[in-house]
C-alpha cells in the first residue's frame, strides 16, 4: 500500500506573529518555518506503521502546497523518514485552493492511504482534508485517534461523544487525524539527513483553481487582563469582583 | 565571507535541541544529584546518530561536518553537560583518532560500532603525574616481541567504565622520552585491568570518571596506532580537535545559562517592574550575549578551519580558552541574576556553574591553552 501524507509549512509554534501592510498580510521576516505539527504525528504514524508492517506499506509520500521556500520543511520530512516528496508550486492560498492541488496530485498519482492533519497551526482552518476527500471522491473518516493494522486490515479509531468509535474501512482513503494518533514526533537521525539528500522531491505545476475566500484583515488577540488570585475560603470577594467588576453575575 | 548555516546543519540543530528537551531536561538534575549515568539517554542518543556524527559513512558514521558538531554540542550542552562530555569524547578523541590514523582492520573492528554509538570510547592520556604534562607518562607498554605488556595508572578518565574501547597513551621507550611513547586500541575487558572507584566530581556528575589500573594488561601488536613513537604526536593532534569539542561545549553551558537568565529576568519582578527593566541585570545580559557570540564564533571558525583543511590547531585553542573562560563568568552572573533561586537545584543555572568550572580543567586547561596561543603568535 502506499500512503501520502499531506503537510502545511507554518510558523514555528512558538513564533511572535506580527502583521504587516494595515494588518492585511502576515510578516515572515525571521519565521522559522517547521512541519504543521498535526501533519509530523500523521506522519510519524504512517512511519510506524510501515516499520511495523514492512510487507504492507512499500511507499510513504509527503505532499505540500508552496513555493521553492518551503523545500526545507520537506526534506525535514524526508530526514524523518518519508521515501518522496511532491511539491505543487504555488501560494496555498485558502483550503478549497490547497484541497483542489491536492486532490490533482491524488488524480495523478494514486494513493491507497491518504493522512491529513485535523488542523494547521497557522490559519486553523480544518477544512483541507474534507475538501480533499470530496474532490477526490475518497472514502474518509475524520478525527481519528488510532490507525492500526489488525490481522492484514486497517482499523481506525474516532473520538465520538463520550467514547470511542471503531471504524473498517476501505481503501483508498483518507483519514483526518487528530490527538491520539501517535505520542510524538520523531527527530531526524544523522543518517535520515544524509539520504534526504537523494531521496526524489518532485515539483508539480499548480493547476487552474481560483481561491474562494479572500483574506480582508488580521488581528492579534487583545491582551489579556491580569489574573487575579482569591483564597478559597473568601467566596464573598469572589462573589463581589464576579458581579462588581468582571459583571458576569 | 557567508555567515549562513547550511539546510542540513540547522536541521541537525534543531534535532539535537529536540533531543535535550525532550530526552535530557526531565531527569537532568536527579542524574546529577544522585551521579547516575544516562545509560538510556546515550542509547537513544546513539539511535539517532550523534555519537559518530562527523565519521564517514562507509564506517557507518553520520559523515556531517565540524559546524554541524559545533551546534548539536552547544544544544546538547544547553541542558546537560554530562550527555555531551560522553559524545564528545566518542567523536573527536576516539573516533576521530581512530579514523583518521588508524589501518582499515581496525576501523572494521573498533571503528564501526563506536559510529554507530553500539560501543562506547574512552581516552587514557592523563596520569596521576601527568595531566597538562603528557610527555611524562609513567604507563609503560614494552615490545614484548609477539605484544606490548602494559603496567600503570590512567586518571580522569572519561567513560572508564561504560565504555568498551580505550585508546590508551603509554611509553614504550622511555630513552627516546616523548618520541618514545605509543598509542593503543585497548578492549576494556581485557586481563589486568581494573578501575578506581567512580569520582564524586563537582559537576558533569553522571559521566562516569575513573582512574584506570593495568597490570600486566597484553596488548596485541596489530592494536598500536601508527608507527612506534607516534603515540605522542597522535594524543596532541587529537586534543588539538577535541577543543573545539569541549569548547563548544563550555558555549553551550554559557548560552545555556543566558537563556535561563533572559527568562528569568523578564518574570521575576522587584521594585514593582521585571528585573531586566533594571539597568543592572540589563547590563549583565548585554555582556552575557556579546561573550557566548564571540565564543561562538570562535567555535565556529576553528570549525570552519578544520572542515576547510585549514590549521585549526591555534582557532581550536582560542575557542577552548576563551568558551570555557567566558562559560565561567556567563555562569556565575547567571545565578547572580536567579539571586536565592540561582542558588537551589531547581533552576538549572548553579549546576551549570559548576559544570562551567571543568570546560576551564580538561583537554588541556586555560592555562595550557595560553602556552600554546601565545607560542604559535610568537613563532614568526
Amino acid at each position: 500500500m502506499k500512503i501520502l501524507v499531506c503537510m502545511s509549512n507554518v510558523p514555528d509554534t512558538t513564533t511572535k506573529i506580527r502583521f504587516t501592510g494595515d494588518n492585511k498580510s502576515f510578516d515572515a521576516g525571521g519565521v522559522q518555518w517547521i512541519i504543521n505539527p498535526w501533519d509530523e504525528l500523521a506522519l510519524t504514524r504512517a512511519l510506524e506503521l510501515k516499520d511495523a508492517n514492512p510487507a504492507l506499506f512499500e511507499n510513504i509520500s509527503v505532499a505540500l502546497v508552496g513555493n521553492a521556500s518551503t523545500e526545507p520543511t520537506i526534506r525535514k520530512a524526508l530526514a524523518i523518514g518519508a521515501d518522496n516528496g511532491i511539491r505543487v508550486n504555488t501560494e496555498p492560498a485558502d483550503s478549497y485552493y490547497v484541497a483542489a492541488q491536492l486532490a490533482a496530485v491524488i488524480r495523478s498519482q494514486p494513493f491507497d492511504i491518504i493522512l491529513c492533519g485535523i488542523d494547521s497551526s497557522d490559519y486553523n482552518g480544518s477544512a483541507v482534508g474534507g475538501m480533499l476527500a470530496e474532490l477526490a471522491g475518497l472514502n474518509v473518516a475524520s478525527s481519528v485517534s488510532s490507525l492500526d493494522v489488525e490481522n492484514g486490515s486497517l482499523v481506525l479509531k474516532r473520538e465520538i461523544d463520550g467514547g470511542t468509535e471503531t471504524l473498517g474501512i476501505q481503501t483508498p482513503f483518507l483519514a483526518v487525524v487528530q490527538k491520539g494518533i501517535t505520542k510524538e514526533p520523531r527527530i531526524p537521525s544523522m543518517r535520515g539527513i544524509m539520504a534526504a539528500r537523494t531521496k526524489p522531491l518532485q515539483v508539480v505545476e499548480a493547476t487552474r483553481e481560483e481561491a474562494l475566500t479572500e483574506f480582508v484583515t488580521y488581528e492579534l488577540p487583545g491582551v489579556k487582563a491580569a489574573c487575579k488570585m482569591i483564597d478559597p475560603e473568601n467566596v464573598k470577594e469572589l462573589v463581589n469582583l464576579l458581579h462588581n467588576e468582571a459583571k458576569v453575575i | 565571507m557567508n555567515f549562513e548555516f547550511t539546510e542540513e546543519q540547522i536541521m541537525i540543530q534543531q534535532a539535537a535541541r529536540d533531543f535535550a528537551q525532550r530526552e535530557l531536561i526531565h531527569d537532568v538534575i536527579e542524574r546529577d544529584t544522585k551521579a547516575i549515568f544516562p545509560e538510556a539517554h546515550i542509547k537513544k542518543l546513539a539511535e539517532l546518530g550523534f555519537l559518530g556524527m562527523m565519521v564517514d559513512p562507509k564506517y557507518d558514521g553520520g559523515g556531517m561536518d565540524t559546524i554541524s558538531y559545533v551546534l548539536a554540542m552547544e544544544e546538547i550542552s544547553k541542558i546537560d553537560a554530562s550527555v555531551s562530555v560522553i559524545m564528545s569524547v566518542n567523536n573527536s578523541l576516539v573516533c576521530y583518532g581512530i579514523e583518521k590514523w588508524g589501518t582499515e582492520e581496525q576501523k572494521e573492528k573498533y571503528l564501526k560500532p563506536l559510529a554507530r554509538g553500539e560501543k562506547i570510547g574512552a581516552f587514557l592520556l592523563s596520569e596521576p603525574e601527568a595531566g597538562s604534562d603528557a610527555t611524562h607518562q609513567r604507563t609503560t607498554a614494552v615490545d614484548m616481541g609477539d605484544h606490548y605488556l602494559v603496567n600503570g595508572t590512567k586518571n580522569w578518565i572519561t567513560n572508564a567504565n561504560s565504555a568498551s574501547t580505550y585508546i590508551l597513551i603509554a611509553q614504550t621507550n622511555p630513552e627516546l622520552k616523548h618520541k618514545g611513547i605509543n598509542a593503543f586500541l585497548v578492549d576494556k575487558n581485557s586481563p589486568g585491568i581494573s578501575l578506581g572507584p567512580h569520582e564524586d566530581k563537582m559537576g558533569m556528575r553522571s559521566s562516569d570518571t575513573h582512574s584506570v589500573m593495568f597490570n600486566d594488561v597484553k596488548v596485541p601488536k596489530e592494536n598500536r596506532i601508527g608507527a612506534d613513537g607516534f603515540g605522542f604526536s597522535f594524543a596532541m593532534k587529537i586534543l588539538e580537535g577535541g577543543r573545539i569539542g569541549i569548547a563548544s561545549q563550555a558555549l553551550g553551558i554559557a548560552s545555556g545559562a543566558m537563556e535561563l537568565a533572559i527568562k528569568y529576568s523578564k518574570e521575576r519582578k522587584t521594585f514593582g517592574t521585571e528585573i531586566c527593566n533594571h539597568q543592572a541585570i540589563a547590563f549583565k545580559l548585554a555582556d552575557m550575549a556579546v561573550k557566548v557570540e564571540n565564543a561562538r564564533n570562535l567555535c565556529l571558525k576553528a570549525a570552519w578551519m578544520k572542515d576547510n583543511g585549514g590549521n585549526y590547531s591555534l582557532y581550536g585553542s582560542m575557542a577552548k580558552q576563551y568558551a570555557a573562560d567566558i562559560a565561567m563568568e556567563v555562569t556565575t552572573e547567571a545565578v547572580q541574576i536567579h539571586g536565592g533561586y540561582g542558588y537551589v537545584k531547581e533552576y538549572h543555572v548553579e549546576r551549570l556553574m559548576r559544570e562551567a568550572k571543568l570546560t576551564q580543567i580538561y583537554e588541556g586547561t586555560s592555562e595550557v591553552q595560553k602556552i600554546v596561543i601565545s607560542r604559535s603568535i610568537l613563532k614568526d
